[in-house]
């Protein structure tokens, strides 16, 4: 490890014990928050109670959907997009002001169409993610060299095979920024759309919890979402600093 | 005729918005979508209304505060941790994690530290906005050109003269794209405030619409909402261009 990494994890543990000190000496009641040994117990409790899994099964599958549908459905606009360019002048402005509008506006009209249940959460979060994969994928295609292209032209390839040995490879690192920011955008969405109107999932036990002031369930949940999320993005981008490894050298 | 063609992406979008509009009314119907006449009429007769003031007013506070918090907030941590080379390299990747977890889950903990009311939708307007503010001052002041530091010196500049000549037009521009993502997310973060355990605001009025199934209203809202955002961010995006063209092109990284 290195120093600054020690350093890192020195500041966060320094942060969770003054934390866990003022929780136990009684400055922040436990109304409020609860002391962070406090908030582990109550996980591992929750996760061994077994009521959670139906609930988790709901979450993951609609964040594993929304983010599957979100890459490849934004991968393949942004292929269409770079090979039409009026279209792409057409497109640009909705993507540039895309993350601008507050989707959770339009949340209670996805309801209304799809119905209650899980459909509209993932329609939403699907969307939400979409347009990052989109923009990363554009962003990607247009920092393809161009004498790579014409290599593949030289070797006639079909347009299948170019898209797939020569401009996917070569787009790679910001397709994967833009895979990074979908699935973070995935989980957002999904959750958040869970937590304000739903009956079920993660996100709505969080809520349920809080309007039945059961703190500790609460905490627990809460860093048991926090916690995985974060062991997801932290895997992606070890994965992208090693992609990143092995280009440079 | 310069000024039709710079309008003229921007106005085919919401053409193709509208009809896009109009062909889901056509296929889903009253129930589930308005047609968007009628819901802009009903939008000017709901601001017409004098139990609307209120609501609107509160909202606007709320991001006007969370907006400042952010903003000043961002933009002083940012010059700290950019300056500061060790701290950034250590602050960095708990900063992008904050901005990739879906901050919702910590608005109870917001909710039971601040109360139910005003400062909780600031507090979690401004924790939405000021991560990326941070994010891009940070890189901004980290990627100063040394040389230009050095002509300052060079040109025996006080302390607060190379603030202003040289560190001031240099990180402007970035500090700019971020202060524009940082305004986005701080009013997701307000409007997503509004929507859970609210008393006031448009949130509110979204929520109560939902309740009612009231879609005229439900879609008045979003369009509001979203007319709003959209106006503030092409302005911003006006401004971003227009500083970034001064600028020195930006080295790849």
């Amino acid at each position: 490890m290195t120093r600054v990494a020690w350093i890192r994890t020195g500041v966060v543990l320094g942060a969770l014990g003054a934390l866990e000190l003022a929780c136990r000496a009684g400055a922040i009641p436990p109304k409020m928050v609860i002391a962070p040994s406090a908030m582990a117990g109550a996980m591992v409790r929750v996760l061994a109670a077994g009521d959670l899994g139906p609930h988790l099964a709901q979450t993951l599958s609609a964040v594993g959907i929304a983010m599957a549908v979100a890459i490849a459905g934004g991968f393949a606009a942004g292929l269409v997009l770079h090979a039409f360019p009026g279209l792409r002048r057409a497109a640009d402005p909705f993507l540039a002001a895309y993350y601008a509008i507050p989707h959770f506006a339009f949340y209670p009209l996805l309801i209304v169409i799809f119905g209650l249940g899980p459909t509209p959460l993932v329609v939403l979060a699907t969307l939400f993610s979409m347009a990052a994969m989109v923009v990363g994928t554009l962003a990607g295609l247009d920092r393809v060299p161009r004498v790579l292209l014409k290599t593949a032209r030289v070797h006639r390839l079909s347009a299948w095979d170019e898209v797939r040995h020569v401009r996917l490879p070569a787009a790679a690192p910001h397709l994967l920024s833009g895979v990074k920011l979908a699935v973070a955008y995935a989980f957002i969405g999904v959750i958040a759309g869970e937590f304000i109107l739903s009956t079920s999932g993660i996100g709505h036990e969080i809520a349920y919890a809080y309007d039945n002031f059961d703190n500790a369930r609460m905490y627990g949940l809460i860093l048991f979402v926090l916690v995985l999320v974060s062991a997801f993005n932290a895997t992606l981008y070890a994965w992208e600093r090693r992609m990143q490894r092995r280009r440079s050298t | 005729m310069s000024a039709l063609r710079t309008l003229r992406a921007p106005l085919l979008a919401v053409l193709a918005l509208a009809a896009l509009w109009q062909g889901l009314h056509q296929l889903a119907g009253d129930v589930a979508i308005t047609a968007p006449v009628p819901t802009l009429g009903h939008l000017f007769t709901m601001i017409g209304e004098p139990r609307f003031g209120p609501h609107l007013r509160e909202t606007a506070l709320a991001f006007a505060q969370a907006l400042a918090i952010a903003c000043a907030g961002g933009v002083g941590l940012g010059v700290v941790l950019g300056g500061h080379r060790l701290s950034g390299e250590v602050a960095e990747p708990l900063l992008v994690g904050l901005y990739s977890i879906p901050k919702i889950t910590l608005y109870p903990v917001i909710l039971l530290v601040f109360g139910l009311g005003m400062p909780a939708k600031v507090a979690f307007g401004a924790l939405h906005g000021i991560v990326p503010i941070v994010l891009f001052t940070m890189n901004a002041v980290r990627n100063v050109n040394r040389v230009y530091l050095r002509a300052g010196r060079a040109m025996r500049l006080t302390p607060v003269q190379t603030g202003w000549f040289v560190l001031v037009p240099a990180t402007l521009p970035e500090i700019f794209s971020g202060l524009r993502i940082g305004f986005s997310l701080t009013l997701l973060g307000t409007m997503m405030g509004e929507l859970f355990a609210s008393q006031r605001g448009l949130g509110f009025l979204l929520m109560t619409a939902i309740d009612l199934n009231d879609v005229k209203t439900i879609l008045a809202i979003a369009v509001l909402i979203s007319a709003f955002a959209l106006a503030t961010n092409s302005l911003l995006l006006a401004i971003d261009a227009r500083l970034r063209r001064g600028a020195a092109p930006q080295p790849l990284r």
